[in-house]
């Protein structure tokens, strides 16, 4: 079945708590060629039948209403996935 | 070992609690408390209720029916279990559409209380401004916090003077308090900062931003708990408001008899 991907990051003013922890653990397991982490969300939604235009805009509407919070998060990606792709 | 005479257990479910103030015009104002899958703290909001003379209404997530409370309380906990964000799916249950109508009138409209999750609820739901995220340390904190009442004119912290300091609870993840530079500035400039964190920031929070309400005064969200700070004997070991015995605090009291005396007045 056809899925519509979606991608929710925390705004680049907002600090990302997560992020830095896992920035912090890098370094410790040897890995030094990273300057930072951002740790966003993937969503990923089925689609029941044929994406069309009314169900894509559907996953805007969650992706703005629901999925996301604008006071701290951008929506980045709504698309839908090619069959093989991952 | 307890030589206690009191009828009714201190701890326990909602019904047994006594109110201290049997005969007090009080008695008829009703707060409903909202449970959602995932409320921990529901019952000691009902308790605070009553210890501070007013009837407590057990509010379900689920239903459409308000029960024609005069307030209402959005308690802590992990609505939903915090999936996806704090406070995110909980502000579409049925109920909320209630509160929101309700909280969204002006000068009359419906006080609402949000404590800790029941404050990330109230920006999800949009009734108040800002968001919170993850404490800048990681941490989970839990410790008695000491907060100042900055704004004494809203519906729920008339009780304090503006400018008092109290002593309640502080236990969460997500508390830090998050907002642009142009909310915070009207925040502060209508006064619509009601708590600030005093003797150090515990988690980040812009401004060190603890409470703040909406336009109307209304709708105020806290992170710290009140609710367990009510009782003598249930509470923090210090308060800002004179010594106390050990478990003495009672600080946080006066936000649920603010509220009952807004109504009755």
């Amino acid at each position: 079945m056809p899925r519509i991907v979606v991608d929710v990051m925390p705004k680049p003013e907002i600090l990302d708590p997560q992020g830095k922890a896992i920035a912090g653990a890098l370094p410790r397991i040897g890995l030094t060629g990273f300057a930072g982490v951002r740790q966003g969300k993937r969503f990923e939604l089925t689609v029941d039948g044929d994406v069309t235009e009314e169900v894509l805009e559907q996953a805007r509407h969650a992706a703005a209403t629901l999925l996301s919070n604008p006071v701290i998060e951008d929506v980045t990606r709504v698309e839908v996935l090619e069959e093989g792709a991952s | 070992m307890s030589t206690s005479n009191i009828e009714t257990p201190l701890i326990g479910g909602p019904q047994p609690v006594a109110s201290n103030n049997e005969d007090s015009p009080l008695n008829g104002v009703k707060v409903g408390v909202v449970t959602f899958p995932g409320s921990l703290d529901d019952r000691d909001a009902v308790r605070a209720v009553r210890l501070a003379g007013g009837s407590a209404v057990h509010l379900w997530h689920g239903d459409h029916n308000l029960q024609d409370v005069d307030a209402v309380i959005i308690p802590g906990g992990f609505s939903y279990g915090d999936y996806l964000r704090a406070g995110a799916i909980s502000r579409f249950a049925p109920l909320m559409e209630q509160i929101t109508a309700a909280a969204s009138g002006g000068e009359d409209a419906l006080p609402v209380l949000g404590i800790c999750n029941g404050f990330q609820v109230l920006t999800e739901a949009h009734l108040l401004p800002g968001s919170m995220i993850k404490n800048n340390h990681l941490h989970f904190i839990c410790r008695d916090q000491r907060l100042r009442v900055e704004n004494a004119g809203t519906s729920w912290t008339s009780d304090y003077a503006e400018g008092e300091e109290i002593v309640i609870p502080l236990k969460n993840q997500d508390g830090q308090f998050v907002a642009d530079n142009y909310t915070l500035d009207v925040l502060e400039g209508e006064g619509r900062v009601v708590f600030r964190y005093v003797d150090g920031n515990p988690n980040g929070s812009r401004r060190d931003i603890a409470g703040i309400s909406n336009a109307a005064g209304n709708v105020v969200g806290l992170m710290p708990h009140p609710e367990h700070a009510v009782e003598a004997g249930f509470g923090p070991d210090s308060s800002a408001r004179g010594t106390v015995d050990v478990r003495g605090g009672t600080d946080g009291l006066g936000i649920f008899t603010s509220v009952l005396k807004k109504l009755v007045g």
